[in-house]
């Protein structure tokens, strides 16, 4: 099957000058996967840690310190309204040089933390930002009835969130959780602009060695669109697994 | 009787309470100010820290700073610049596709249907790389050369994800009107394009600039990305500033300072998107 695929391509770079070299060149083929790894996993990774974030982030928020409360506001303000590409600028280059390097081992110097651990920390706070606010919502639209009578039957705060509020706010603020989720997967070509080796990253190596920017555009152009249908499939299915019969939005 | 002069509460006029916001998150309108203030300590302290740090023999970092504020500043209106035209263009091939998007003729449907589908899915990097390689640098029709400077296709490449955003904004707006206004025009007679013109997008309209502003404000925040491909906007300046300085002490205040400008155009854009949310009472 593999080989009937790479004798097609190789068939089309001859007659037609389509070259696809990612499906019957070996090296350009690896290249592509470890990009697509690199990104898959960037993409796991921020999206866990982005749902931490907004987890923490509304939780603190919605406690009684004012101090947290402003912390996490100013949080949120701050990272919706700068440009993700500046903030990730700003922490590899502004920030990530400031942090000492570490001996790699092989005698050399390496960065504290690498590229792709960069990328992870600024994807993570700016999808993190959205979620708190995406959470928020979610719980607000919680009937305070349903709060006030597990309060009455003695829920400590943890307990109101864990069992009560947040399987109802969760359900409803699936769909935005959606789009930000989504949103973050595109966010992840910003890495690009740090060399971290991800799909873009690998692609534009490819098209410029094999002078195939057309071909290498549009796979990786389909790529990011499977991609990001694999995560709204995987939501959908997660979402009318957990619809609460009579329970909607 | 004057409704004023009654204390019977059923006789009163309506006044709509303040929204409340339990988890305390909502409303505040200091909180751009706290949020402006927090950041100027930060780039305060960076700056003092910068100052503190640098060799002797060097100037002192105000100084360089206030050397390079201007010109950061200038690549800054650049990047709206570009944000202005790639809206304009977005929104005026969004609306004639989101308009398609609800049309009845279903090949017209399914075709902008997928094209917005596409379009927005596709990371906004990849279609901006899209737009800078694969359009030619000029373009001849009928013997007249139109010139395609790189910059003008960074304009159409952001307008591309810009224009399948604003067509589900139009297509959501549409449909948000009940259709009870779709079958009492028909009742009186109005054509299906009279319908469209005089009655729904009137209506829809006041619905949709709530998230088309949304979008605007994602769309300056991209407009960095042209950086990426080689055009000289407000990033590319900052970069350059720091090597030409090549001084590392400086470049937590630099970006900063980058990231106070944007912040302080887009805020005041965010909140009057929330504004707008709420008077007209429409859910994002």
């Amino acid at each position: 099957m593999l080989t009937m695929i790479a004798a097609f391509f190789e068939r089309l770079n001859e007659t037609q000058g389509l070259n696809f070299s990612v499906f019957y060149d070996a090296f350009d083929r690896s290249r592509f996967l470890t990009g697509l790894w690199t990104t898959s996993y960037i993409c796991v990774v921020s999206i866990l840690a982005s749902l931490a974030l907004g987890l923490a982030g509304v939780w603190v928020a919605g406690s009684g310190s004012r101090f947290g409360r402003l912390v996490v506001r100013g949080y949120v303000q701050f990272f919706r309204n700068t440009p993700p590409l500046v903030q990730l600028s700003f922490f590899y280059f502004a920030v990530g040089g400031l942090l000492p390097r570490v001996s790699d081992g092989f005698g050399g110097q390496s960065p504290l933390v690498s590229g792709t651990g960069w990328a992870i920390i600024a994807f993570s706070l700016f999808a993190g930002a959205f979620n708190v606010e995406i959470f928020r919502a979610g719980i607000e639209a919680v009937p305070s009835t349903t709060v006030e009578a597990a309060e009455s039957l003695g829920y400590t705060r943890l307990q109101l969130y864990i069992h009560v509020v947040l399987p109802l706010a969760f359900r409803i603020c699936l769909p935005a959780l959606n789009n930000n989720l989504v949103n973050l997967v595109k966010t992840t070509t910003l890495a690009y602009a740090i060399g971290v080796p991800e799909l873009l990253y690998a692609a534009s190596q490819i098209w410029s060695e094999s002078f195939n920017v057309r071909e290498m555009m549009n796979v990786l152009l389909v790529t990011y669109v499977l991609l990001v249908a694999v995560l709204v499939f995987v939501m959908g299915r997660w979402e009318k697994a957990m619809r609460i019969p009579g329970y909607s939005t | 009787m004057r409704t004023g002069s009654t204390d019977l509460a059923v006789l009163l006029p309506y006044r709509a309470p303040a929204p409340i916001a339990p988890s305390g998150m909502a409303a505040p309108v200091l909180l751009g100010g706290g949020t402006l203030a927090a950041f100027a300590i930060l780039f305060g302290a960076s700056l003092a820290l910068a100052q503190v740090t640098a060799r002797p023999a060097g100037e002192s970092a105000v100084t360089v700073l206030l050397r390079w504020a201007p010109l950061i500043f200038q690549g800054f209106l650049f990047n709206i610049l570009i944000s202005f035209l790639s809206m304009a263009l977005g929104t005026i091939v969004g609306l004639l596709v989101g308009i398609a998007q609800v049309s009845l003729a279903s090949a017209l449907r399914k075709s902008a249907w997928g094209l917005t589908q596409f379009f927005r899915n596709a990371p906004w990097l990849v279609l901006l790389f899209y737009a800078m390689f694969l359009l030619p640098f000029e373009f001849r029709i009928f013997g007249l050369t139109i010139a395609f400077p790189a910059w003008v296709k960074a304009i159409i490449g952001l307008a591309l994800p810009v224009a399948a955003n604003v067509s589900e904004i139009v297509r959501g707006g549409i449909r948000s009107i009940p259709a009870g206004q779709w079958e009492s025009a028909e009742a009186l007679a109005f054509t299906r394009r009279q319908t469209m013109w005089m009655i729904i997008l009137p209506q829809a309209f006041k619905r949709m600039i709530p998230p088309w502003m949304n979008l605007y404000a994602i769309l300056t925040m991209a407009t960095t990305l042209i950086s990426v491909v080689g055009i000289q906007d407000g990033l590319t300046i900052t970069r350059a500033a720091l090597v030409a300085e090549s001084r590392p002490e400086l470049m937590i205040p630099m970006y900063l300072l980058l990231l106070l400008m944007f912040f302080a155009y887009c805020y005041p854009i965010a909140r009057a998107t929330l504004a707008l949310e709420r008077r007209f009472n429409v859910k994002a």
